[in-house]
């Protein structure tokens, strides 16, 4: 093979000080952020199923509760719609990542990525772009679900515009963080789904996503509080449903900036757990 | 150049009750092909992991590259190219994509398709990795662990599952590495692989250094003596291991009138040497010197 006179420049003592400057994190971000996303749509089915989930779902609850809702002046259906954009927004961000990262640190992906001189920072932020991406296509197919099938209205106000995007970027950051997090717990990544599903099914029931806020205890309520996809579903209400919905709310009103406050507490928290508790290697590789 | 590529001495890791490595020192020349040599379970995968900095240690000074593995910084591991012993890839990315966005993680990548034809992928370079060998995909690891044109290389059991041919193409891409310049660091239970292709051996045993040198010095000094092996008139084959081989056959000389029949005089191979270092001589020496007139 006539070979290799590129790499001669790059070494030798005389010129190790003098090697290039090191690419930025978040160059590197975007790459890797491209990277992924061209790997999810790759994989075909986990690409349809991640997307068809929380579809069906709305379906099938919109479909069998579809009754006016007291007092409100919505239909049980409406009432489905943006809670199940906020679920859908959990599952491709807190769901996927907690899964998907669990699987590549069992693959010994990320211990690779650990030999490299990446800064981790690239890893996440390729994360967060990957689950901005999916993240949109699902609102936006269930969105385009509940306006076509379901009588939801879309805003006309760019203000109620406005407030979808900053609880749509805070929620999606808090729960992707939220599953960056809760990667690290599975044993292996056979186990994953099992470990993230459990607690993302629990987390929907007693946050007002499958069963109306007022009719679940406040106990349960008040512990849903503690995380971001209660806010999220409650902030995705006041841009989707008509103001008089109000009244469900446990406080009846939509209280974006509690909605803001939990949100953001979570991504800061959610960053910090992350930094502290990320492992680039499986619990048998020590 | 007085500064050594890497330096270890009296390293020691444990995993609960068993201690993997136990006191070991090593000290490696810039631009050397240094090869650790040992039977499975010798410790050489957890020195490698140390040196990478990717497991920790129990005691011990090491330094690669002048810095500790466990503090390397980003600038460090631009240095250092790794292949593991157990790999995986993105499965749904090309081999040009995964090769390429590596790349872009280094200050001075060398050139991508380079890469590429340097390990032999380039008729699979369109191909998703999941689609490759075993064979193929150890290759593309080889090709990561290059990419960034490391000053240090360090490969675990490289050769692993490879075919004779595929081997042969192996040695040659790290003599190629070698040549310009690279320091490379290697394990492998392989004896022939050691011999090809390192400058230098250690020979690592229950956790330490049982022997180092070239492979030339380790047969010397532990194998100084040769068998010389002969049949006698009546049909006996006999032989007989000495540190003065040339005295011997003289006095068969003397004993044999001409020809002595079937006259060999053997020096100890690496193997041999290898074996008796790590504790096996007696296991081989049973079957090899049957008649033996010692």
């Amino acid at each position: 093979m006539s070979t290799s006179t590129t790499a001669v420049g790059g070494r030798g003592t005389a010129q190790q000080t003098a090697r290039g400057t090191l690419p930025g994190a978040w160059r590197l971000g975007l790459a890797r952020g491209a990277l992924e996303v061209k790997q999810f749509f790759r994989q075909r089915d986990q690409a349809v199923f991640t997307f068809a989930f929380p579809i069906v779902f709305l379906f099938l609850f919109a479909s069998i509760f579809s009754d006016d809702v007291e007092g409100a002046g919505i239909t049980a259906s409406q009432l489905y719609v943006p809670a199940m954009i906020a679920a859908g927004i959990m599952a491709t961000s807190f769901q996927s990542l907690g899964i998907s990262i669990a699987i590549e640190r069992d693959e010994k992906q990320l211990r690779r990525l650990r030999g490299t001189p990446m800064p981790p920072a690239a890893y996440f932020l390729g994360k967060v772009w990957l689950v901005l991406v999916t993240g949109l296509l699902e609102a936006a197919a269930l969105l385009a679900v509940g306006t076509v099938f379901y009588g939801v209205d879309l805003p006309t106000d760019p203000g109620a515009w406005l407030r979808f995007g900053w609880i749509f970027l805070l929620g999606l950051t808090g729960c992707a963080l939220l599953g960056i997090a809760v990667s690290s717990v599975p044993r292996s990544g056979q186990s994953a789904s099992s470990v993230v599903i459990l607690p993302f099914l629990v987390l929907q029931f007693i946050s007002g996503v499958y069963i109306s806020i007022d009719t679940i205890p406040s106990w349960m309520l008040n512990i849903g509080a503690l995380f971001p996809l209660k806010w999220l579903a409650q902030g995705l209400r006041g841009v989707f449903l008509p103001e008089s919905a109000a009244v469900l709310e446990q406080a009846g009103s939509w209280e974006y900036g509690r909605v803001a406050l939990v949100l953001g507490a979570w991504c800061i928290g959610g960053l910090a757990l992350c930094l502290m508790t990320f492992r680039w290697k499986s619990r048998r590789d020590g | 150049m007085t500064e050594l590529a890497v330096n270890v001495s009296g390293l020691r890791k444990r995993y609960g009750d068993v201690t993997a490595v136990n006191g070991l020192d090593l000290a490696i020349r810039p631009g050397e092909v240094f090869g650790i040599l040992g039977p499975n379970g010798a410790g050489k995968s957890t020195t490698v992991e140390i040196l990478q900095g990717h497991r920790s240690r129990d005691a011990g000074e090491v330094s690669v590259l002048g810095a500790d593995p466990a503090s390397g910084d980003r600038r460090w591991r631009s240095r250092v190219g790794i292949v593991w012993q157990d790999e995986s890839a993105p499965a749904e990315l090309t081999v040009r994509e995964t090769v390429t966005h590596f790349a872009r993680y280094y200050p001075t990548p060398r050139d991508p398709s380079e890469v590429i034809s340097l390990v032999g992928l380039q008729e699979k370079a369109g191909k998703r990795i999941k689609a490759l060998s075993g064979g193929q995909r150890r290759r593309l690891d080889v090709a990561l662990g290059v990419i960034g044109a490391p000053e240090l290389l360090l490969l675990d059991e490289p050769t692993t599952g490879f075919d004779p041919a595929a081997r042969r193409r192996f040695w040659e891409l790290i003599r190629l590495l070698a040549d310009e310049g690279a320091t490379i660091v290697l394990t492998t239970h392989y004896l022939e692989e050691a011999e090809a292709l390192a400058d230098r051996l250690a020979v690592v045993a229950a956790g330490r250094v049982v022997a180092e040198g070239t492979p030339a010095q380790l047969r010397q000094a532990h194998g100084v003596e040769a068998t010389v092996a002969w049949t006698d008139p009546d049909g006996t084959a006999r032989s007989l291991v000495t540190d003065t081989p040339t005295r011997t056959v003289a006095g068969l000389m003397r004993r044999f009138d001409g020809e002595i029949p079937d006259l060999t005089v053997t020096r100890p191979s690496l193997e041999d040497v290898y074996l008796g270092l790590i504790g096996q001589r007696q296991l081989q020496s049973a079957t090899a010197t049957e008649g033996e007139t010692r």
